[in-house]
């Protein structure tokens, strides 16, 4: 997709003045959060199951290379290929190559972030392949036109409403003239359309949440048996994946998967994990006839000896964003990329450039729940932390606040001159607060006082009291 | 190109790494880890005696919405199966999995019951298929493909029964990589089939508003019939 993370501060703030988001990320906040810690509580072993997930994926990055072709080596002895693509668009190449070569007029689609990281849809729309997305989200939102804002949920924005509307007005070329209000009939609606568009696809194209180096698998997770129609109907079934998620066998697998679901949604495991193996045995009764794993790289062989390596261990379950204040905030169209919340802003810049994506690693208080909720211990604020200091030292930074941190940085390094002007600034503001002790405007700090006041300092600076305090218990 | 591709993508990783391709007792040490998988812990919920595990893997197949009958043996299946189709209103025909572990069970007792064989289609209501073994820790089936087993019975009908017997049951996932790896009993792991699908409940979405909502694409009741085989 087209990144526009560079417009973040007006994206967030019409985010923040649209009720139905607000509405929608009132249920994000509280519900997913609360699933999560009741499905924690149950499982004693839930934190040292996550020293053995960091562990494990630690392990495949210092052996990522081998993995790979260990992987690759049982997915062609299993009657697959895998198909080395390093940029987005030798990806998308590679999938309407094979999309062609069985004159594909459709494929199903189960949801795939990394389908979002290349563009495919557009993609092969425009080639005259028709993708039809089959996660109720992802369907959603392709009718609606728009990306995804959650990487679970990727429809978490629209409300019931906003979903009615969208299936009478592209749903009555199907026969379905009456617009369906309850939940439940929109949910049957979509079940029946995509139910002959399933039988009718020449090709399923999935994502992958983990690759077994042991086996040659490729397995996905879901709820709703989208992905398994999908792949289980057409001819051909093509697995987009990213390097990362290799790992080396079914025990590993099971010890992230324990993690993963309750990360989460809170489930002690998801509805449906399918492991995939090579296409349909000569014998079998259904399945697809030919099985290929398009493996993408966009810049992560890089990655994985770089200092912020320990973002390839993210799982995509999404708890960081679920737990982060700015994405309860703004959502997650804000982010303009793919990937939103705290894996995003940190994730992001690394894909469409630190300039574009400025405004991402300030879009965090470092309150730290990121970090302490992600299944994988991924340390997501001291990444963003890097990244303002990337962002710094590339000149990528506005002028003002550069003049602001230089100040800044100069008074730090002057402990007389910092003393003498904190003092002046805290009497200062102190003399401005009165009687109410708040400051309505503020030169400079505009930005603050708009929408709420400051709150005035006390008159004396911290290490003013603390020498008083410290002289009194001496 | 993709070969080419390949080898940019391992050389760069290698570059990151500092390091060429592994090899000598390193990658001997890694291949050893494929060939010999270890379990990593394991949670103390399912670690409990056979009994137990049955009973833990009914709660929590019932706690996922998935509904359980006990039965005594074999030859209770077609009237617990003809029960549920009557007790929720749906016709009297299934169709079941070509498997011969199927085969055993009397059919022929509920003759108002019609079965047919193969995979699924769109048509069929209500499936009916063996399971390969189930885990209490979270109350999950795993099925998988073979020339009696066509994945799409655990897909495209709106009910699917499942038939499975105690002896099936295992306490955690680890246990059944093991019975998969040792099913043909040959010397190395059996090849993995091309489908294996692990089961916890009916199909669900909460993708309208976050509410919860039966039956997105597969099916929309998952019953078990649990037979007691009187074995671990
Ligand atoms: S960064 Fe951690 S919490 Fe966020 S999606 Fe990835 S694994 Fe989950």
């Amino acid at each position: 997709m087209k990144a526009t993370a560079h417009d973040f501060k007006n994206a967030a703030s019409k985010a923040l003045k649209d009720d139905n988001l607000r509405q929608a990320l009132h249920r994000v906040e509280t519900g997913f959060a609360g699933n999560r810690a009741a499905a924690i509580s149950r499982l004693p072993e839930f934190h040292d199951l996550r020293d053995e997930g960091v562990a494990i994926k630690m392990h495949v990055l210092d052996h990522l290379d081998y993995y790979l072709e260990r992987f690759e080596q049982k997915v062609i002895e299993t009657g697959g290929q895998v198909h080395w693509c390093t940029t987005p668009k030798e990806a998308r190449d590679t999938i309407l190559e094979l999309c062609r070569s069985v004159d594909a007029k459709t494929c199903t689609k189960g949801k795939s972030m990394i389908a979002e990281e290349i563009a495919l849809n557009p993609f092969l729309e425009e080639n005259g392949v028709l993708p039809i997305e089959t996660d109720l989200g992802e369907y959603i939102i392709q009718l609606a036109d728009e990306p995804p804002s959650h990487i679970i949920g990727p429809a978490v924005h629209k409300t019931k409403d906003q979903i009615s509307d969208l299936f009478f007005e592209h749903h009555q070329k199907y026969g379905k003239t009456e617009r369906q209000s309850d939940g439940r009939m929109l949910v049957n609606e979509a079940r029946e359309i995509l139910r002959q568009k399933y039988i009718d696809a020449d090709v399923g194209i999935t994502g992958a949440n983990f690759l077994i180096a042991e086996t040659g698998s490729t397995v996905i997770v879901t709820n709703e048996g989208n992905g398994d129609l999908t792949q289980s109907l057409p001819k051909m079934h093509i697995v987009i994946a990213s390097l990362e998620k290799v790992i080396p066998t079914m025990e590993d697998a099971s010890t992230i998967l324990r993690l993963l679901a309750r990360s989460a949604t809170g489930q002690e495991f998801s509805v449906y994990t399918t492991f995939s193996t090579g296409p349909r045995r000569d014998d079998d009764l259904d399945g697809p006839g030919s099985f290929h794993v398009v493996l993408l790289d966009n810049g992560r062989s890089k990655l994985a000896g770089s200092e912020d390596r320990e973002l390839l261990r993210c799982i995509r379950c999404g708890a960081c964003m679920n737990h982060c204040p700015v994405y309860h905030a703004v959502g997650g169209h804000a982010y303009g990329w793919v990937y939103p919340g705290p894996i995003g802003a940190a994730l992001d810049p690394h894909f469409i450039g630190i300039e574009e994506a400025r405004h991402l690693p300030n879009a965090s208080t470092f309150c730290g729940r990121c970090e302490d909720v992600c299944p994988m211990r991924i340390p997501l604020p001291s990444i963003l932390r890097r990244w303002r200091e990337r962002a710094f030292e590339s000149n990528v930074t506005p002028p003002a606040e550069r003049f602001g941190v230089g100040a800044w940085a100069w008074l730090a390094k002057h402990p007389a001159f910092y003393r003498v002007g904190t003092r002046l600034a805290v009497r200062g503001l102190s003399l401005l607060g009165g009687r109410r002790k708040r400051i309505a405007k503020l030169p400079l700090a505009g930005g603050w006082t708009a929408t709420r006041d400051l709150p005035a300092p006390a008159g004396q600076t911290f290490q003013d009291q603390w020498r008083r305090q410290r002289g009194r218990s001496a | 190109m993709t070969s080419s591709s390949r080898q940019a993508i391992l050389d760069g990783i290698r570059r990151g790494l500092g390091r060429g391709p592994v090899d000598g007792a390193d990658k001997a040490a890694l291949e050893a880890r494929m060939t010999a998988p270890k379990a990593n812990l394991i949670p103390a919920r399912a670690q409990i005696p056979h009994g137990e595990q049955v009973d833990l893997f009914v709660r929590m197949a019932e706690a996922v919405e998935t509904t359980v009958d006990r039965v005594d043996g074999l030859d209770a299946v077609p009237g617990a199966v003809a029960d549920y189709l009557a007790a929720n209103n749906l016709p009297s025909e299934i169709r079941a999995a070509p498997d011969p572990a199927l085969d055993a069970i009397p059919w022929q007792d509920r003759p108002l019951l019609t079965v047919e064989k193969g995979r699924a289609e769109n048509a069929d209501a209500t499936s009916v298929t063996p399971a390969f073994a189930a885990v209490a820790e979270s109350g999950t089936l795993v099925l998988h493909s073979g020339p009696d087993n066509p994945t799409t019975l655990n897909f495209m009908p709106e009910n699917h029964i499942v038939v499975l017997k105690t002896s099936q049951v295992t306490g955690t996932y680890e246990e059944v990589w093991s019975r998969l790896r040792a099913r043909d009993g040959g010397d190395g792991p059996a090849p993995m089939p091309r489908t294996v699908n692990m089961i916890t409940g009916p199909s669900r979405t909460a993708d309208i508003a976050q509410q919860l909502y039966m039956g997105a694409h597969g099916p929309r009741r998952l019953h078990i019939v649990l037979v007691d085989d009187g074995q671990e």
